[in-house]
């Protein structure tokens, strides 16, 4: 009886605990890697119906952000626009292409286009676009460069902790608010001026960004 | 006990293969866990629904009713036309036209106007480049001798091939625009009596 187990059975639980911790740790690493917004959300990039072109559009053509996302002033929602916007221009120019059928079809019939939301937080967080922009925080803190994107993509990782970096911490991404839509924009004195001018805004402006629970959850 | 970490190796590497790194580009949703928490059955901006034919939250605003701060009846800023139905002449008196109401004015035609009127209003905008036609010059006699209530008109409704801005800019915010239009027309058809008598002679 007393050769039941093999000599080498006697390594066996320290090989055990060896493997649960590695295998542990594993598994700790790939849910830190994979189970956040930064996996999830970064790179979602869906095919729309039409195949609109932020690069052309915003940068190349310069045209303001709000021409098309107009109630992103006063409302919570920065609205798609109505086909009547792309008409504005689609009306003249290139009005035989095929990738505009929607828009021309959309315009005629009324019914909307059926674009595909890309930036979408829960249903239990309330976002307020207007708040921000009108108090300096550009498009490009949440959006990233929308401006050279030939498709959207989900660029920032837009999780709560996202936004409570910048809650905490608001100085680094505040501008003068004729400047939101400029993506591109840099403190022409670099990282100090504007944290200088970002705490000049909250003191001057009152800001203070909430970080309650009920701050973005009713 | 090598096989076992042979395996788990083997685990790791499937799983990196199937899932990719951070960041890589997906035409794929974005995974949530309990979506019934992060989509709620409730209506949303722009959002859809099966409960109306159309399939639109949105709602188009009901015959006969007036939503909170909605101003009525008001023609002179809502339309641009006085008392007699005319294209007004004058801006309406509820509005402070003062050199904040220019600014926003520039702002706005800057966004609204500009790529197609040009930054200068000489219709050169940056469509014209790119296959657009003509857009009006803004310095011509025919549209600088147009009242401002026809201009405010022409913002609201559209005129010609140019679209109706009207969805998108305010009412107060056209008027700031035709505030700025004038503005530009002045700059570009200055007169000798528009300086100053004391620096004429510097101009000969």
């Amino acid at each position: 009886m007393s050769h039941l187990f093999p000599k080498s059975a006697n390594r066996l639980p320290l090989q055990i605990i060896t493997f649960l911790v590695v295998f542990g740790g594993i598994v700790t690493a790939a849910t830190t890697y994979y189970a956040t917004p930064k996996y999830t959300r970064v790179g979602y990039a869906p095919i729309q119906p039409v195949p609109f072109s932020h690069a052309l559009h915003s940068g190349e053509l310069g045209i303001d952000c709000r021409f098309c996302h107009s109630t992103v002033e006063k409302a919570g929602h920065a609205a798609v626009p109505t086909a009547q916007t792309c008409m504005n221009c689609h009306s003249a120019v290139k009005t035989d292409s095929a990738l505009l059928a929607p828009i021309r079809a959309s315009y005629e019939s009324g019914d909307p286009v059926e674009w595909v939301r890309v930036h979408q937080a829960p249903d239990y967080v309330y976002f307020n676009h207007a708040v921000h922009v009108n108090r300096g925080v550009s498009c490009v803190e949440c959006h990233g460069r929308i401006d050279q994107m030939e498709v959207v993509t989900h660029s920032k990782s837009l999780s709560m902790g996202f936004c409570l970096d910048c809650h905490r911490e608001p100085a680094p991404s505040l501008r003068d608010p004729a400047l939101v839509t400029q993506l591109d924009w840099q403190h022409p004195l670099g990282k100090e001026g504007q944290i200088a001018d970002g705490e000049k805004f909250i003191h001057d402006w009152n800001i203070n960004p909430p970080q309650s629970c009920s701050g973005c959850h009713r | 006990m090598r096989y076992v970490y042979l395996v788990l190796f083997f685990v790791v590497v499937m799983t990196v293969g199937a899932l990719g790194f951070r960041g890589s580009i997906s035409t794929k949703p974005p995974l949530e866990v309990f979506p019934d928490m992060d989509r709620q059955s409730k209506f949303h901006p722009q959002g859809d629904t099966a409960f109306f034919a159309d399939g639109m939250t949105d709602r188009p605003i009901p015959a006969g009713t007036v939503a909170r701060n909605m101003i009525v009846g008001d023609d002179h800023l809502l339309l641009g036309r006085d008392a007699d139905g005319e294209f007004a002449t004058t801006f309406p008196a509820s509005l402070d036209v003062d050199r904040d109401f220019f600014n926003r004015g520039r702002e706005r035609y800057e966004i609204y106007c500009a790529p197609c009127h040009g930054l200068a209003a000489d219709g050169k905008g940056i469509v014209t480049q790119y296959g657009w036609g003509l857009p009006a010059n803004l310095h011509s006699d025919l549209i600088r001798n147009q009242s401002h209530g026809e201009i405010y008109n022409t913002i609201a409704n559209g005129k010609n091939t140019m679209y109706p801005l009207g969805d998108k800019i305010d009412p107060d915010d056209r008027w700031a625009i035709v505030a700025y239009v004038r503005a530009l027309q002045r700059s570009q058809n200055g007169r000798i009596e528009d300086v100053p008598a004391s620096h004429q002679g510097e101009l000969n």
